[in-house]
């Protein structure tokens, strides 16, 4: 019978005062050790690019759900998002910085369809120390961040289909995650006035 | 108690997306609760959420929702739209200032115990360390 040395609980512990405490941080090659290990372990279950891929997103949307909660918390102002466009702010310059370091790189509003936006990252920590084969194809393991973000939008009430595309601009590469949101949406945040 | 005067009660239920995720009745009373009662209490906390569901503030703290003879919903939503709800009575004389402590004292658990991997999100409660705290606190903030 084991001895429980102690009696506190994760429940005990302190969730970080603000955003910018420093013992919060991990370091990069302990996550992109990780990372790898997890992309790895889907790859061997499954037997396509877009089943990898799902898996991915996944495995990200739970962390989502959980990041909006705490990230929320951390601004200890008790409010909430209920605008579209505060909560894209929200995810690409708060979420950002806690999860990665830096705000995102931009966000933008597509010409094209009202209800679409881009989130870049010229740099995102998921596919910098990644090369994909040329048997993979169009593989993004940045859609384990989609599945983060999918689940920030999913978990504050703007259900979003979000994925990850590889774009070239002049003689780089950088990373595009279009959220699109659901029709729904995008009438309520009309009728919110504000 | 006859049929027509409204019970007396505490609730406490947390609410996700489909289901309550927690339920604790906070009263300190030693007089077991009639099963219509209970009935009653559970229907006008439900019936609140759909006015939960349609306001559109962006405070996480929604003060009373709902009034249903001598009985109160007060709820607090969480960025992740879970709501904690409160079903209490008039004659009980909470200030808002005790509920509004109470609330925010049970997210910050709430936000601790979701930060364990091994909990899923949006589903039941069932740890006894949490259930224990939220008594704790009910009785630190409303009686």
């Amino acid at each position: 019978m084991s001895q429980f040395l102690s009696n506190s609980t994760i429940l005990d512990r302190p969730v970080g005062r603000s955003q910018r405490s420093a013992e919060q941080n991990v370091s990069l090659s302990a996550f992109s050790y990780l990372f790898s290990e997890m992309v790895q372990y889907h790859q061997n279950r499954v037997d396509s690019v877009s089943a990898l891929e799902h898996r991915l997103e996944a495995a990200g949307y739970g962390v989502g759900l959980k990041v909006l909660e705490l990230l929320a918390y951390r601004a200890r102002d008790y409010t909430r998002q209920t605008k579209l466009m505060n909560m894209l702010q929200f995810v690409s310059t708060t979420a950002w910085k806690a999860l990665f370091g830096k705000a995102a790189d931009s966000l933008e509003k597509s010409i094209d369809h009202a209800d679409e936006f881009m989130i870049v990252d010229y740099a995102p920590i998921t596919s910098t120390s990644v090369s994909v084969p040329a048997d993979l194809g169009g593989l993004s393991v940045d859609a384990y961040i989609s599945g983060i973000i999918a689940g920030m939008l999913q978990g504050a009430g703007f259900p979003a289909r979000v994925t990850a595309h590889t774009v070239e601009e002049g003689d780089r590469k950088k990373a595009v995650f279009l959220v699109k949101f659901s029709a729904s949406v995008m009438s309520r945040d009309a009728t919110i006035i504000g | 108690m006859t049929s027509s005067s409204s019970p007396s009660s505490l609730l406490f239920v947390i609410v996700g997306s489909n289901e309550p995720l927690f339920e604790v009745d906070l009263q300190a009373s030693s007089q077991p609760i009639s099963d219509a009662a209970t009935r009653q209490s559970y229907f006008v906390l439900h019936s609140a959420l759909d006015l939960v569901e349609r306001s559109a503030s962006n405070q996480m703290y929604l003060k009373i929702v709902d009034k249903v003879n001598q009985q109160q919903v007060s709820t607090f939503l969480t960025a992740g739209n879970i709501k904690l709800m409160l079903l209490h009575n008039v004659h009980q004389n909470k200030s808002e200032e005790a509920i509004r402590q109470f609330f925010q004292d049970v997210y910050e658990l709430y936000v601790k115990f979701s930060m364990n991997p091994f909990y899923a999100y949006d589903t039941p409660i069932i740890s006894e360390a949490f259930d224990t705290r939220v008594r704790a606190l009910g009785r630190k903030y409303l009686s």
